[in-house]
């Protein structure tokens, strides 16, 4: 079989990515929704970069939904390695099978014992040997060591595992995969040559007040668009940590439950005492939200 | 366009974004091509996006790209002003003032953007308003566009109208988030008119005559010496990666020693599943101490670019060093470190560097770079600063206005210190030329040639002590 072969194009174009996707809830620009179509139809990975909190892993779950498939996630972590990644064998089990065989005969038992049966599949096995659509999501891959970055060679571009006591499994069905990254750490030109490459970037302003009032349906309008466009401006002054499209949320969702809504706006804005009490809920370090209260004139 | 005449746009495209220092495979380009089969070519937006996805892996990066695809795939004019109407008066001339107003409306409406009428309008200023007759015949100019709309002046009626009108008694637009908000949407502008001047020009001198100014250098390309403001903040935004990239680099040289106690606990926990059998040894993780830096820079005027850049990456560094004390000098030097405690991040960079420029004694003297009093004073006074566990950072051009250079100074320290580097921003071949005493300090000191960000990162990334 050649590597083609195992393809299964879940969507028609980006059109229908863009559509699908939204119909999960995801609202996605045309940057993400042609990458994504672009690794569903040419069967390869796509990288995902971008600041905390703009929906890279978020996208992975509206993908899977989107196209019916299941997700399996490897969250990276320092120290992950091959046992934890790919695959383990079960020594438990094979002592087991070694002492229930009892005085068998060795090359009998060697081949058993290093058999599927013993085999742990952890995620990426398990994401090649599903023969129903998969979504792999290979979260924070920058957290990994470097060495966990050469196992994920062999699977990102041949799609295939090779389990030195068995051959090699090559999938019968390829999983869109999406590895997400913070850029700790540079990826290899390797990896980095073999996915696609996604930035998504703070939404703007029109399309995360889509995303507010799709996720906060009960606040106004107008309470709406003031705050995306206090948001906007928070993400051009000069702070460590910018505010998230999550923290937008949160931010909608505090109003709500602290004012009736309409209530906030005093006089066409929102108010500004309330503004600077709930500051903490968008920025999170201290001296942000001082600068925020100083260029904003909050206080 | 013919398949012929599309392969060779495309590697005509590739081979440009290689002419300006972005890396592309022979894979991104057969990439590049396949995504070419599946995608609606008509749909240039999904061209742009899925080229990007296949050709770029850095999107600091993005702003050449973009300007490389304007280019090399432009867009007709017609289609570019489609639906939007120029107000005229009476005689077809086009009416400024009601265009301005026009503007400002736009740029205070969130859903411009989204929906195309922004890219519209900025078609319609360029092609308008400037245009001029050069004697080489039809010209684009921004200064001309911006000049007769000029957008500074239409702030405040755009804050007014993005806070809607008349409320609350007060004047409209005069709350400062409106009125940053709307400084934010004319810049937008400003940045929109020159692409789209410049891609006009390219249309009417030719891609090649245009290509090679109209398209921004990489950020980590940018001369510290030639860098202007707009340059430094796109500078500043590779500063947190470098650090970052560095501190990563660090941890990994130091992780590789896994010469690590075996850690007799966890290894017997992990015996369990294999029924007490310690197939797998497990090892305590190193922990290994941070080392300390001490950095001495130049902040005279000369090299103000540089020693801003680099301060700013010092800050940045801090948490990755356990001790990091920061000199400053101009004829003079003085401990800095205090300007640049992460304590007092509440006032910006850039007012800590004049505050520090005020407020320490780094230049008592006539005020010109020299650096033999400075490593006199230095070895003089803060001797006790170097360790054999730290290392010594000089950053400044050494350019000693004939001064004595002091070089005993700078070996009396070195020896103190386990490594010892100086970066010039200067062009090596300009060393040792007029007052420059780069020949006499790197015979002390190993120096290194340090003009942009990308040099920046690489040598302290194969300097920095492990």
């Amino acid at each position: 079989m050649s590597a083609a072969d195992s393809i299964v194009p879940a969507f028609t174009d980006t059109a229908d990515v863009a559509q699908r996707l939204r119909g999960t809830g995801y609202l996605a620009d045309n940057a993400t929704a042609t990458t994504a179509f672009l690794a569903d139809r040419l069967g390869k990975p796509m990288l995902v970069e971008g600041p905390a909190g703009v929906g890279k892993t978020e996208l992975a779950r509206a993908i899977a939904q989107a196209t019916g498939s299941e997700l399996i996630r490897l969250q990276c972590y320092e120290g992950i390695d091959e046992a934890r990644a790919l695959y383990e064998w079960n020594h438990a089990k094979q002592i087991l099978a070694i002492q229930a065989a009892g005085q068998r005969d060795w090359d009998a038992t060697k081949n058993d014992i290093f058999s599927a049966e013993f085999l742990l599949a952890r995620p990426l096995l398990t994401a090649i040997s599903r023969t129903e659509p998969t979504v792999l999501l290979i979260d924070e891959i920058d957290k990994a060591d470097v060495d966990m970055e050469g196992l994920l060679l062999e699977i990102l571009s041949d799609f295939a595992v090779t389990i030195p006591e068995m051959g090699t499994v090559a999938a019968q069905r390829r999983p869109i995969v999406l590895l997400t990254s913070n850029a700790n750490r540079e990826l290899s030109e390797a990896l980095k040559r073999r996915c696609l490459y996604l930035y998504i970037d703070f939404p703007d302003a029109a399309l995360e007040r889509e995303i507010l009032s799709s996720r906060v349906p009960e606040l106004p309008e107008r309470v709406a668009n003031e705050l995306v466009r206090i948001v906007g401006v928070l993400r051009e002054l000069d702070i460590k940590k910018k505010p998230s499209v999550a923290e937008t949320i949160d931010w909608g969702n505090t109003l709500l439950a602290m004012t009736t809504g309409e209530e906030s706006m005093k006089g066409g804005r929102l108010d500004e005492s309330l503004v600077a009490r709930t500051l903490g809920v968008v920025l999170k370090h201290r001296p942000d939200v001082k600068t925020a209260i100083r260029e904003l004139k909050l206080g | 366009m013919g398949a012929d005449t599309l392969v060779d746009t495309l590697t005509g495209f590739v081979e440009d974004l290689r002419g300006r220092g972005i890396t592309v495979g022979p894979s991104n380009l057969i990439d590049a091509g396949q995504a070419m089969t599946v995608l609606d070519l008509l749909d240039r937006e999904s061209l742009r996006e899925g080229l990007a996805a296949t050709l770029l892996s850095d999107h600091t990066h993005r702003d050449t790209f973009d300007r490389c695809f304007e280019l090399w795939f432009p867009l007709g004019n017609a289609a570019r002003r489609e639906g939007f109407e120029v107000p005229r008066d009476d005689d077809g001339e086009a009416d400024v003032e009601a265009m301005r107003e026009t503007i400002a409306d736009l740029l205070a409406d969130p859903e411009a953007i989204a929906d195309g009428r922004f890219d519209q309008m900025v078609a319609v200023i360029v092609a308008e308003f400037g245009r001029y007759e050069s004697a080489r015949g039809e010209s684009y100019s921004v200064y001309e566009a911006m000049s007769s709309i000029s957008p500074q002046t239409l702030i405040a009626r755009i804050a007014a109208a993005m806070a809607g009108d008349g409320r609350d008694g007060e004047r409209p637009g005069t709350d400062p988030l409106s009125r940053r908000s709307a400084r934010d949407a004319t810049n937008r502008l400003r940045s929109a008119v020159e692409t789209e001047t410049q891609r006009r020009m390219a249309e009417v001198r030719g891609r090649d005559a245009v290509a090679s100014y109209a398209v921004p250098k990489l950020p980590e390309h940018i001369d510290f010496f030639a860098a202007n403001p707009q340059d430094m903040t796109k500078m500043r935004r590779t500063i947190g990666p470098i650090a970052r990239l560095l501190a990563a680099k660090l941890e990994f040289r130091r992780r590789r020693n896994r010469h690590a106690a075996v850690d007799v606990r966890a290894t017997l926990r992990a015996s369990m599943s294999t029924g007490g059998v310690p197939i797998e040894l497990r090892r305590r993780k190193p922990r290994p101490g941070k080392p300390e830096l001490v950095v001495i820079c130049d902040v005279s005027g000369s090299v103000s670019g540089f020693s801003q850049f680099t301060l700013q990456l010092v800050y940045a560094l801090r948490q990755q060093f356990s001790n990091v004390r920061i000199f400053a000098f101009v004829d003079t030097v003085d401990e800095v470190t205090d300007f640049f405690d992460r304590g007092n991040d509440d006032s910006q960079f850039g007012e800590r560097m004049s505050a520090m420029l005020s407020k320490a004694r780094v230049s008592t003297r006539d005020g010109h770079s020299d650096y033999g009093h400075m490593l006199r004073g230095f070895a003089e006074e803060y001797l006790d600063s170097l360790t054999h566990r730290g290392a010594l950072l000089i950053l400044g051009d050494a350019r000693n206005n004939f001064r004595p250079a002091h070089a005993e100074s700078l070996a009396k320290m070195r020896d103190r210190v386990r490594n010892a580097y100086w970066l010039n921003p200067e062009r090596e071949e300009s060393w040792d030329s007029g007052d420059s005493a780069a020949g006499v300090y790197a015979a002390e000191v190993q120096m290194f040639e340090c003009r942009n960000a990308d040099q920046l990162s690489r040598v302290i990334a194969d300097l920095l002590p492990v």
